[in-house]
């Protein structure tokens, strides 16, 4: 069996939940794998640090939280400072390069970084920020397809807004493929 | 029992990415509920929400009431205008709903509630998950009586058991209770709701007979009894005093003793019908961990470490809470040397098993005050120990 474990974090605000519920539904409903999703729910999810975790597997996850994760999505100082501690050796590690800085080049995890904030700004708005950071997700860890992070999207982002959303994701994707590479600048 | 299938009119069917309060909306629309009073708390604002923002389009009603005592008093009501009902509330919530709980439990009024546990006594932890009103559902109201309570342990549950809550109320006429928590509450995962014409629900008994003979009660310990809609022209009485067959106040010691008799009878009678129970290698462990909810989940990790450590664990599921499953801890006592009851509490349904295993092996609570889910290592621990 399986199994990974991804923890999204940012600030409140940023799309980290959103994050975590489009990866899900594409795994469970288009990637047909079997997916968790839990969120930290509390007054942390108003505004500061904020996290959404999501388990996937080959087989009904059962334990429902995060114990060991693979991946690590931080879109913020603060969230990288509070988790990245936690990833074992060789876990994937991606931020923004922009917003976080990081204490070390981490020679043991696969460092990721994506300007999603500025690409999503160049789009014409920040909000962007994290359908342009989970495109480049999806094609530096290749947990989910593309194709059925794409077909998640309606329902989860305004319908007047979905082409922009496929747009800011396809920009992330596109950087994620180029680093992976090696040509990204 | 009048079984139909499913109006479509309710039933979203196909997959869906859900978390367990919205599974539980769709749930009681898929089941026909028509009617949601309640008072918004966290964590299960969130079936309200969906209940409300799906109403017009079902044809249903939603009313935001001023408290939760007026919720469970619109539920009366509804259910006696005709309609299946429900509502949704947390800790602080469901203390003031018991009041009128017990006038629901009195008039057999068919309804279902679900209790989206947070860390209590009082306002607590309102955003953490805990299991702490596991007695309070079944005690919390005064006065002797039974009620049924199921525990979804995933967002798929929350959805299959609100349908099946909703036919044991119409059946035994009685409040039925969906003691789910935060984390369920808010957990996200695949739900599949089945195409309406495989939803199976049980209709509301109307009476159909000559209106003299009309009796809203029937003291037999047993379900199944006819109700009628308020304003259809029968005549009868509904008051939370001991009554007669038509509802009318009679108050002796006589008439009480029929009528909490079959109040716990019904349910108590008929516990073999109600009880669901999931087993996974109970059969020649030695020790059998106990939980529900949420914790079953986290039990499992404890449960698969024991093993490959060689010991014989058994794990059992309570998806039936209430009734209790004594019959089972009965028999169970007398083959396994320890039974561990991981609960998001102090040790609430541990006392029903110490109650049921009666001294013949040994019963091991491990607690946990709530905000958050065992450790399963803690779980391990208690097994572990269990079996030496």
């Amino acid at each position: 069996m399986s199994t990974t474990e991804i923890r999204f974090s940012g600030f409140g605000g940023q799309g980290i939940i959103r994050c975590a519920l489009i990866t899900g539904k594409a795994l469970s409903l288009y990637d047909n794998k079997f997916a968790t999703m839990t969120q930290s729910f509390g007054p942390e999810a108003r505004g500061s640090a904020c996290s959404a975790q999501v388990v996937v597997s080959d087989e009904r996850v059962l334990y429902p939280y995060i114990t060991r994760p693979g991946v690590l999505m931080a879109l913020s100082q603060e969230a990288y400072d509070k988790y990245w501690g936690e990833l074992p050796d060789g876990g994937i590690l991606i931020t923004d390069e922009d917003l976080v800085k990081m204490g070390s080049d981490h020679p043991n995890l696969a460092v990721r970084r994506v300007p999603a904030t500025r690409f999503a700004e160049s789009l014409g708005n920040r909000l962007f920020t994290n359908l342009v950071a989970l495109g480049f997700f999806t094609a530096v860890t290749g947990v989910a397809t593309a194709d059925a992070m794409k077909k998640a999207l309606p329902g989860l982002v305004p319908g007047r807004f979905l082409k922009i959303n496929i747009k800011a994701f396809e920009k992330g994707y596109e950087h994620g493929v180029q680093c992976m590479a090696g040509s990204a600048p | 029992m009048n079984i139909v299938t499913a109006d479509p009119k309710g039933v979203d069917a196909g997959p869906h990415f859900m978390d367990g309060d919205h599974a539980i909306a769709e749930g009681a629309l898929a089941a026909g509920c028509r009617f949601f009073a309640g008072y918004p708390i966290t964590p299960s604002t969130e079936t309200a929400e969906r209940f409300a923002e799906r109403a017009p389009e079902v044809g249903a009603l939603f009313i935001q009431m001023e408290d939760e005592i007026a919720s469970i008093a619109a539920l009366i009501g509804g259910a006696w205008g005709g309609q299946k009902v429900m509502t949704v509330t947390s800790g602080p919530g469901f203390s003031l709903m018991m009041e009128n709980i017990g006038l629901a439990v009195m008039t057999e009024t068919p309804m279902v509630i679900a209790n989206v546990q947070r860390g209590g006594p009082s306002t607590g932890l309102p955003t953490l998950t805990a299991q702490q009103d596991m007695l309070q559902v079944r005690f919390g109201s005064h006065g002797d009586y039974n009620i049924i309570a199921l525990s979804p342990d995933s967002p798929q549950e929350c959805f299959d058991l609100t349908i099946e809550a909703f036919n044991l109320s119409e059946f035994y006429r009685v409040p039925v209770f969906i003691m789910t928590d935060e984390t369920v509450g808010h957990m996200h995962e695949k739900v599949v709701i089945p195409p309406a014409d495989q939803i199976k629900v049980v209709e509301r008994n109307l009476y159909k007979g000559p209106k003299e003979d009309f009796r809203p009660y029937g003291f037999d310990s047993q379900g199944g009894h006819p109700m009628t809609r308020a304003g259809d022209g029968y005549r009868f009485h509904i008051t939370g005093l001991t009554h007669n067959e038509r509802g009318y106040p009679v108050m002796t010691p006589e008439q009480n003793q029929i009528v909490l008799t079959h109040l716990i009878e019904k349910i108590n009678g008929n516990a073999d019908k109600i009880i669901r129970l999931e087993e996974d290698q109970v059969e020649g462990a030695e020790v059998v961990v106990l939980s529900y909810g949420i914790t079953s989940r986290i039990a499992v990790r404890a449960v698969q470490e024991a093993r490959k450590k060689g010991l014989k664990v058994g794990s059992l599921r309570l998806i039936t809470v209430w009734p209790f499953c004594e019959q089972r801890i009965r028999d169970l006592s007398q083959k396994v040397k320890a039974i561990v009851v991981p609960e998001i509490n102090y040790g609430q349904m541990v006392r029903e098993v110490e109650r049921s295993a009666a001294g013949r092996c040994q019963v091991v609570s491990v607690n946990h005050c709530g905000g958050a889910v065992h450790d399963p290592l803690v779980i391990l621990k208690a097994i572990e120990e269990a079996c030496r």
